[in-house]
Formats: structure tokens, C-alpha cells, sequence
């Protein structure tokens, strides 16, 4: 007789006096708030790291862009102070002498351009860029039109690839490809619009407002070949202190800086803030699921503490049974049952709440809205769901458990005492 | 008298052949000890009881009767001495042994019927069939003859809160014969009826002990105590008197 009986404890349970109605559902309410916290919670946090993601993934994922400074260290007889100019060619040479590079693009930036179409000007930004440069960042051709080619590059065409600011700004709702504009008066044809993308950061301006050309025009048009910045991606994310490292040897050599002169260049590793965004939406997950879990953990402490008033209000009838010859675990599974069944009724509660709101804040308009944007819609993914279930499963066992054991302990003969 | 309707129950209880006595006490104390002080509740009881006795239990509050019921009833465990039950040693088990126990030997009517008072009387006298592990079937066949026995068989589906105190302690008793245990002991079980209904329930204990089953009843009613075959004194935690209550046995046929 000492196997486990769940039909004995499930009959039991369905037998065991019910605890008043209106406590009970306080506490599956107060369950579902908590659950329905911790998934909102979550859900938003889930939502933020996503659009952290997808806005840096917008700019080019593992990229380094390097401004060139001044030098800050004397060097081989050279003073401090020395401006580092590196130029148009030095992109072959850097493609070259490093290895494990899959990208480098070099630009030059003229931030007040008249640009000209039919009756619109507008001032803005036309920068020259090398070939990589639309691979590198994510400069993805709209239906009908492309990125410049290599042809337009080596030779000097007068073509134009727009952000899709722009575009709209200077056409309207026309289709741009094909049609001309000028920039500063100089004639050039639009062969592709960029589609949109979302983007938190960026250098030199937002990519939907400028318009690119290949930076051979560029400097046949401005008299420029001084790189404004550089943009570098090694295949390899992990080797980008190697291939940093690389290109301040290959440009010092070269015009005559230390190569450990850290004032070169102003440096962005992407890399490197991309690990930090993801720390940084850890954090706020794992805070916003603290204080969900929090919440929740409130909850549970309502569903122990019911199930303490359970034990108490049944501790004669506990009492009773004992004296007929229940098993203390006959008696205590029952209520362990019924914690769980309390927190699962919650949870389950709380599940389709959280639900039915996030669905209802994804249909929320956020295009228009970049704060919203930003914030991303609330994600219920599956880690989340099984991450709340597991808490509450465990809180339910945990919520029964210390009161069953308190039931465990009653001791039979003092309950069946005179009254 | 061999009570034969003794189901076969477990087969590690054998009894000793030598002596048949359903309750063996040797030289039995119990001590409560709350901290400071030690509060000697029993102090060397020595009490056999044979099969078929009717047996009253009397003494005042504080003498220790309750003690004494609870060592038999194998809800508490002495501090000294031996309890056999049925040659069934019963000290230095666990709690979940006693409770086999106090299932399969003892059957327990309390003053205040300790019924759950949300299931019927039907479940009620089921439950500790249940906790027996007795099949579905023999499960109602006894409950259904039990609540006839005790004359309710129209109120098996009656909650406890739909039926008269002297029908509660009927199903109490009903619940308490269910498992066929080897004594049926009762605590102050006429305390909370009134008197015809009080009546009622000695007339029902009665006929139960001539019918061969082993009576034990608590009390402080020496009207109560007098129909029983034996009474037992009991005053500050030791045995005082012992003796047979024979005029009562003839008042009571």
C-alpha cells in the first residue's frame, strides 16, 4: 500500500471543501495581472531588442567607419598635429595589403548641394563613394532601379542613387529611374532609389535624405580626392582590432603617423556597440522581467497565502481524515493540486490577455510615429510563453507546497479534541 | 468470541496465538513534555481488552482518559511501556504505518461526528474504504448495507447538514464499522445529542457488541458507562478501578 494513488488524491480533491468563491478569484486575478506584467513586460522588451537590431542591421552589420583626424603624437621627427589625409586611391591600397577584409569604401561628403529637378531644389547632401559602399551599407535598389556599377565608377558617369527621402522630396510620387537632376547645376541620371530602412544611428546624416555618386565623378565635379570618412568590414567581426590595427600600419606607413596614434582617426567599431546594444537589451529585459516576475511573485504569495487559509479553515477535516487512515501525502497533494490549479487558472488568464493586448498594440499605426517606431511592437515569442510558464508552474508548486506541508504536520488527535 | 467477519487483512499481523487480547497495554506512560514543564498525562497503564468486550472508559477532565484514547485510538504513541494491538506492536512507527492502521483495527466515533460536512453520507462512511484501497464495487455493497444497518438507508445521499445530529452520529458510526475494524472506539458519542436521540446511539452500540464487535467508549456519563460490560477508571493518569458491569448487561436486554 505504499504506491502513489493520483485517482485516490484526484477524488480527494473533488471532494475537498471549497474555499470561499470571492478569494479565490481575487487571487486567479491577481495571477492573471501578474503574468499578464511579466508578458507585457517582456513582450516589450523583446519588441525594443528586435528594432535595436533590425536599426543597426539598416547602417551595415560589422562595420568599422574611421574619420580621418590630426596626428596626436609626434613621429619619426614629424610634430604632433599633422593632419591625416588619406585619398581616393589609398581605398585599393587598403584593399590590398589587408587581409580578411570583405569591404572598404572610402567617401567623400558635400553636405550643401543644390540639387535640382524640374521646378524643386532642394539643399542637401550628395556624397562620392567608392563601389563597396552600397554593399557594405545595406543600400538596397528599389524595384526598377539599381546600385551604381562598376562601369559607372571607372567611368566617371554622371549617375545619381537616391535615398528615398529624397526621391519622394524631388519626385513626388514619380518613378525617379532614368529621369535627370542636377547637383550644383551638373546634370546626372537617377539610376536606382534605396528602399527604406530603419536606422537608430548613423554617420554624416540619415541614408534616406542624401544622394550617392561615384566618388571618380565626384572628385572630377568638386576637385576633391581627401576621403572624408572610411568604412572597413572584415569577414571575420571577431578580427576587427586586427584589421583596425591593419589599416592605421598600411595609412602610417604611408603619410607618416604612429601607427598607435589613436587620434588618426575617430573610430566607430560596430562590432563593439552592437555587443553593447546587446547587453543593453539584456538589461532591460532582464529588468522589465524582474519587475514582471515581481508581480507575479505577488501573486503567488496571494495563492500560498489562500492555501494557508485552506489548510486552516480544513485542519479538522484534515484531522479527520488522518484518523481514518489517510496517507499524509493523500491529504497534501490535493491542495498542492489546488495551488497549482489556482496559479495555472491565473496564468492561463493572464496568457490570453496578454494576447488580446498585444495584438491589439500591433495594429497600432507606428509608421508615423518614430518614438513608437523605435520602441518596436510587443513580441510574445515562445521562449517568453514557456519562460512564464515554467515561473508559474513552479510558483504554483512552491505556493501548495509549504502549506501542504503544514498540513502534513497536522497532528490528528489535537484536532479531534472536545469543542 | 472470534469476531469471523474480520476481512483478511494485511498479512504481516499475525496474532500471537497464546492471547487473544485485542488490546495489550504493558505498564504504558505518556509524557508531554511543552518545554518547561513535563506534564505526565499517563503514568504506567497496564489495560487488556478481549474480544467482544464492551468496555466504558471513565474518569474527570484532566485525568487522562483522552490520552488513554488517543494511545488506542494509535493517534499519538506512548512515552514508556508496549501497546500491542491484535499482537501488532505499535510503537516506533510512522506516521503513515499508524495510519494504516487506524484504518484496517480502529473505527472512530467522535463527540462532534467529525463528518465532511460538503459530501454526502454516502461518501462519507466511503472514505475510509478509499483509503483502504477496497474495490469499487465492494465499495458500495458495504456502504449501501452499512447505511441500512444503521437505518439510513433513504439519507445515503443526504449532505450532513441535511440530516438530524442523531443521523450524523449514525453515519459516523456507519463510517466507522466500514473498514470491519477490530474495535470501535467512541469518544463522549452521545455528548452533543439530546437524550432520546443519546439513546438511540447506546441502543445502536448495544446491538453492535452483541453482535460480537469490540466496544470501547470515553466518558464521563456513568448512566452511559453503566450499559457497558466493563468500566475502567481512570484518574490522574493511572488505572484506579477495574470491574465488570454486570446488572447492566440485564437492564439492557
Amino acid at each position: 500500500m505504499t504506491w502513489p494513488r493520483p485517482g485516490l488524491v484526484l477524488l480527494l480533491f473533488a471532494r475537498a471543501a471549497r474555499v470561499q468563491r470571492k478569494r479565490a478569484t481575487l487571487t486567479i486575478a491577481a495571477i492573471a495581472w501578474g503574468s499578464l506584467s511579466l508578458m507585457l513586460f517582456l513582450s516589450f522588451g523583446e519588441g525594443l531588442k528586435r528594432s535595436l537590431y533590425r536599426s543597426t542591421r539598416g547602417m551595415g552589420q560589422n562595420l568599422a567607419v574611421m574619420w580621418p583626424g590630426n596626428t596626436g603624437r609626434p613621429w619619426q621627427g614629424l610634430p604632433a598635429g599633422r593632419p591625416v589625409r588619406p585619398k581616393i586611391e589609398d581605398v585599393n591600397l587598403l584593399a590590398q595589403r589587408i587581409q580578411g577584409l570583405t569591404g572598404v569604401s572610402g567617401e567623400i561628403q558635400n553636405w550643401s548641394v543644390t540639387i535640382r529637378r524640374g521646378e524643386r531644389t532642394v539643399t542637401g547632401r550628395v556624397f562620392g563613394a567608392s563601389a563597396d559602399y552600397g554593399r557594405l551599407r545595406n543600400h538596397i535598389p528599389a524595384t526598377g532601379g539599381r546600385y551604381l556599377n562598376t562601369l559607372d565608377h571607372s567611368r566617371r558617369r554622371r549617375v545619381a542613387f537616391l535615398g528615398d527621402q529624397l526621391a519622394r522630396d524631388l519626385f513626388g510620387d514619380d518613378d525617379p529611374v532614368g529621369k535627370g537632376v542636377t547637383f550644383d547645376g551638373t546634370p546626372y541620371t537617377v539610376v536606382g532609389v534605396m528602399v527604406p530602412k530603419v536606422m537608430m544611428g548613423n554617420y554624416g546624416g540619415m541614408d534616406k535624405d542624401h544622394a550617392i555618386i561615384p566618388i571618380e565623378t565626384f572628385a572630377a565635379q568638386y576637385g576633391r580626392d581627401d576621403l572624408s570618412v572610411l568604412v572597413v568590414r572584415p569577414e571575420d567581426p571577431r578580427q576587427m582590432g586586427r584589421v583596425l590595427r591593419d589599416v592605421h600600419e598600411v595609412l602610417g606607413g604611408k603619410y607618416g603617423f604612429d601607427p598607435e596614434d589613436e587620434r588618426a582617426f575617430g573610430i566607430w567599431d560596430t562590432v563593439k556597440s552592437a555587443a553593447m546594444n546587446d547587453n543593453m537589451a539584456f538589461g532591460i529585459q532582464l529588468f522589465l522581467g524582474i519587475i514582471g516576475g515581481l508581480t507575479l511573485v505577488v501573486g503567488g504569495i496571494g495563492v500560498a497565502n489562500i492555501m494557508y487559509a485552506v489548510v486552516k479553515d480544513r485542519t479538522r477535516e484534515i484531522g479527520v481524515k488522518m484518523a481514518l487512515g489517510a496517507r499524509s501525502s493523500w491529504v497534501t497533494m490535493p491542495i498542492v493540486l489546488e495551488g497549482v490549479l489556482y496559479t495555472l487558472c491565473g496564468g492561463l488568464l493572464g496568457l490570453l490577455m496578454a494576447v488580446a493586448a498585444i495584438t491589439l498594440l500591433g495594429m497600432l499605426p507606428t509608421d508615423g510615429d518614430a518614438a513608437l517606431g523605435m520602441l518596436g511592437k510587443p513580441t510574445l515569442s515562445l521562449p517568453i510563453g514557456f519562460g512564464t510558464a515554467a515561473i508559474l508552474g513552479a510558483m504554483g508548486l512552491l505556493a501548495g507546497y509549504f502549506p501542504a506541508r503544514r498540513a502534513a504536520r497536522i497532528d490528528p488527535a489535537e484536532t479531534l479534541r472536545y469543542e | 468470541m472470534e469476531p469471523g467477519s474480520i476481512p483478511a487483512t494485511a498479512a504481516g499481523a499475525p496474532m500471537t496465538a497464546a492471547n487473544g487480547d485485542v488490546i495489550r497495554m504493558e505498564n504504558i506512560s505518556r509524557v508531554y513534555d511543552t518545554g518547561k514543564i513535563k506534564v505526565e498525562a499517563l503514568r504506567g497503564v497496564s489495560l487488556r481488552i478481549a474480544p467482544g468486550e464492551f468496555v466504558a472508559i471513565v474518569g474527570p477532565s484532566g485525568s487522562g482518559k483522552s490520552t488513554l484514547m488517543n494511545l488506542i485510538g494509535c493517534l499519538d504513541t506512548p512515552s514508556g511501556g508496549t501497546y500491542r494491538l491484535r499482537g501488532e506492536a505499535v510503537s516506533g512507527l510512522s506516521r503513515d504505518q499508524l495510519a494504516a492502521i487506524r484504518n484496517r483495527r480502529i473505527g472512530f466515533v467522535f463527540q462532534n461526528f467529525n463528518l465532511m460536512p460538503q459530501i454526502s453520507a454516502y461518501e462519507n462512511v466511503e472514505m475510509p474504504l478509499l483509503f483502504g484501497g477496497v474495490g469499487r464495487h465492494e465499495r458500495r455493497r458495504r456502504v449501501t448495507e452499512l447505511l441500512e444497518k444503521v437505518g439510513l438507508g433513504d439519507r445515503m445521499e443526504h449532505k450532513p447538514t441535511e440530516i438530524s445530529g442523531g443521523q450524523m452520529q449514525r453515519v459516523a458510526v456507519a463510517r466507522a464499522l466500514a473498514m470491519e475494524p477490530d474495535i470501535l472506539l467512541a469518544d463522549e458519542p452521545t455528548g452533543n445529542l439530546d437524550t432520546a436521540s443519546g439513546n438511540d446511539i447506546l441502543g445502536l452500540f448495544q446491538e453492535l457488541w452483541r453482535q460480537g464487535r469490540t466496544m470501547i467508549v470515553i466518558t464521563h456519563d456513568m448512566a452511559l458507562a453503566r450499559r457497558a460490560s466493563r468500566i475502567v477508571e481512570i484518574r490522574d493518569g493511572a488505572i484506579t478501578s477495574d470491574r465488570p458491569s454486570a446488572p447492566s448487561r440485564d437492564e439492557s436486554r
